[in-house]
């Protein structure tokens, strides 16, 4: 199977812009007024994960939690021999090891995860995260504006925000927890999508090589057919990271269980920004390089 | 001939350096606590009294004694860092007794002067007469003596108090402890009135250096909070080590065997220079003497996902270029030449990103970005290079001829 020239990516990618503009929006909703479940990285407070050599019920659980007297319920999930408790304050050396004393009591051969982060550090943490994603994304501009101009730095950076911004709105609607792997993960998958951008922009560059490109229609076929020859590409790189990140989610430890997890959402962004999203904005801006070619004024 | 005989060497040979080494490195990775159990705590440090000072001098010698402390409770390879300004990371795996080791951690280092009281065994002394904040902060300093052996001298706060106790042990021991570790005792020679003294006795330059600096902490102790700790149950730790590598080794089966299905001989070829990539990956990770965390190894399974993207590129591009009906050989000239700057543009994007990460990021995030800067130099090395190199060299001895062996119908290649 393989596409020649019959798919026009420019044209398709309207559809793909009211797509992404959709969850954008949905994102943007559900950021503003829930916000990210941020566990302890964040949010200040300990997270203690248990793993069993038994299955164990929350009314089993509940005696060991109430002996410890803390002010606030923690929230408890249960797994298939796993635990996961989580309290909003921090707990001190004794109280942990109390805890542990207790749990141990109704099973002997579990085994504790137990991370603490005091509030400040959290915020430090946040903050840290925060200046990686701003600066990663100047130190790209940088280099693809170097590397090639500024209408390709500037689709490539809008492509990898989008990629990036729609594992947060994702994580935001379905409330799964951000931790500090998922930074990294959403740092991962700005290096690789711009990565997936990339490759498609060098075709572009080198197609733009041959012969003049007049009109607008000869750039979006141009676009098109750079976008057709690196498509499998696309498709088979993306396959094999996200095989690799699936097996992550699926099977991996259960610490970077989210992380795996941001990671295999955003490398289907990052491919789907690449192909639909970086090159027709690229098209976009490079049509108004050009105010005398404009016979064919497509609206994106 | 002398090509394919050259190609076979190579491969035989890194085959069997790979085959007989890799049980031996991978028991010397070392592995992170997340790995194996243990605990890890971020401590900032505070000078103990108000307006007190809090230097790198004071920083770094606090994470030694918290070092020496954690050797005498008996964990194993304590590793104790100080980061930025203010804070030390301690690591220590397998411990028994966590509550203690902490416990003991957090409290700050007490240097004492003391004599000894009656029933005292020889040799150790068990009245305190002074403690560290009884002497000048800063003060002590290394000098020497007419006979030109190294002298401290110090400087303390209270001269009466001084003189009192320089008075009562005139020609004694007044020893010098930091928790319960005997540092050194020093005789008193005189009664000191001035409040200054200087120690002697047979030091070297360094060991007084060393005691100079303890009497400065001691009389600058820091006070230590916990700001992050991690602990992780040695049987979780395995758990997570086994799984991760089960869903390793399952994505990167499936994925040799997408690039030979895909690219049959040149990815078979791809796939060896994939090996030899993650083999290198580890060789560098016992070199190097980095720990292995869980974010590492999915850093690692990632990086091979990542790393047959250039292998992808290459192998398309090539193929591209047989069915516009060139030569094999060119072909993969012309796909090597031009895949070279593509390749090379995507990975310089994604160091970038994984500099940044190093840079900003603590503990984890440092550790994984480390590991995906050093995956993308040694695949720009095997998955690049060596790779194409690979393929030349198949091409070149003729042993590559036909369009099938690179996955190319004969019907897609248009004439030229």
């Amino acid at each position: 199977m393989r596409f020649k020239k019959e798919l026009d990516f420019v044209h398709l990618s309207k559809y793909f812009y009211i797509f992404s503009i959709v969850l954008t929006v949905l994102g943007v909703g559900f950021l503003a007024f829930l916000g990210l479940n941020y566990s302890v990285d964040f949010k200040a407070g300990s997270n203690v994960d248990v793993a069993l050599s038994k299955s164990i019920t929350q009314e089993q659980l509940a005696p060991a939690l109430a002996s410890l007297n803390m002010e606030h319920e923690p929230s408890i999930t249960i797994g298939d021999q796993r635990v996961n408790i989580r309290y909003d304050e921090v707990l001190n050396d004794t109280q942990s090891e109390a805890l542990k004393t207790e749990i141990t009591k109704l099973d002997d051969q579990a085994s504790f995860e137990i991370n603490t982060v005091d509030t400040e550090m959290a915020k430090e943490l946040a903050r840290n995260a925060i200046y990686s994603v701003l600066l990663s994304c100047l130190g790209i501009i940088i280099y693809v504006s170097i590397r090639f101009e500024w209408r390709f730095a500037l689709a490539a950076i809008v492509a990898l925000m989008h990629d990036a911004f729609m594992v947060v709105a994702i994580f935001s609607i379905f409330r799964l927890e951000v931790d500090i792997t998922f930074i990294v993960a959403v740092l991962t998958i700005i290096g690789y999508s711009i990565n997936d951008t990339i490759v498609i922009f060098d075709r572009i560059r080198e197609n733009l090589r041959f012969g003049k490109q007049k009109t607008y229609e000869d750039l979006k076929a141009l676009v098109n057919k750079s976008v057709a020859q690196t498509l499998m590409r696309s498709l088979y790189t993306a396959f094999t990271v996200f095989i690799a990140a699936f097996f992550l989610f699926a099977l991996g430890g259960e610490s970077i269980k989210m992380f795996s997890l941001a990671m295999v959402i955003g490398l289907l962004f990052g491919a789907y920004s690449s192909i639909f999203i970086a090159s027709p904005l690229w098209l976009l801006l490079k049509k108004r390089q050009k105010p005398a070619v404009n016979n064919n004024p497509a609206k994106a | 001939m002398k090509r394919l005989m050259g190609f076979i060497i190579t491969v035989l040979v890194l085959t069997g350096v790979m085959a007989f080494t890799t049980p031996g490195l991978l028991d010397k990775v070392r592995l992170g606590l997340d790995l194996k159990g243990g605990f890890e705590i971020l401590y900032q440090a505070e000078p103990m009294d108000v307006g007190g000072e809090l230097t790198r001098a004071s920083l770094q010698k606090t994470a030694e004694s918290l070092e020496k402390r954690a050797n005498a409770l008996g964990t194993s390879e304590p590793e104790v860092t100080t980061e930025g300004t203010d804070r030390i990371r301690l690591k220590i795996a397998g411990v028994t007794d966590e509550a203690e080791v902490r416990k003991k951690m957090k409290e700050p280092a007490v240097l004492t002067f003391r004599s000894a009281a009656e029933g005292d065994a020889a040799g150790t002394y068990s009245k305190i007469e002074l403690v560290g904040s009884d002497f000048v902060e800063g003060a002590a300093e290394v000098q020497r003596d007419q006979l030109n052996q190294p002298v401290i001298s110090i400087k303390v706060k209270d001269k009466d108090k001084f003189a009192e106790i320089t008075k009562r042990l005139l020609g004694k021991e007044l020893a010098i402890y930091l928790d319960e570790r005997l540092l050194s005792a020093p005789f008193v020679r005189a009664e000191l009135t001035d409040g200054n003294a200087s120690i002697s006795g047979n030091y070297t330059i360094d060991e007084a250096r060393e005691l100079a600096d303890t009497i400065n902490l001691g009389a600058l102790p820091l006070k230590l909070t916990e700001k992050y700790s991690q602990s992780v149950g040695a049987t979780l730790g395995k758990q997570s080590l086994d799984q991760t590598i089960m869903a390793g080794l399952v994505a990167s089966v499936i994925i040799l065997i997408f690039m030979i299905g895909m690219y049959r001989l040149p990815g078979i070829l791809a796939s060896f220079a994939l090996i030899l990539h993650t083999w290198l990956l580890i060789l560098v990770f016992v070199l190097a003497d980095f720990t292995l965390t869980l974010p590492g190894i999915a850093a690692f399974i990632l990086g091979i996902g990542m790393a047959v993207d250039a292998n992808i590129i290459t192998n398309e591009r090539i193929r591209e270029e047989m069915r516009s009906g060139k030569s094999i050989l060119s072909s993969v000239k012309a796909g090597n030449k031009t895949s070279f700057r593509t390749v090379m543009d995507a990975n310089v994007t994604t160091i970038i990103v994984a500099a940044v990460m190093f840079a900003f990021g603590t503990g984890a995030v440092k550790g994984f970005a480390l590991i995906l800067i050093v995956e993308i130099v040694l695949s720009i090395v095997t998955n690049l290079y060596f790779a194409h190199w690979l393929l030349s060299t198949l091409v070149k001895s003729g042993a590559l001829k036909k369009p099938k062996q690179f996955g190319v119908k004969e019907s897609d290649i248009s004439a030229l």
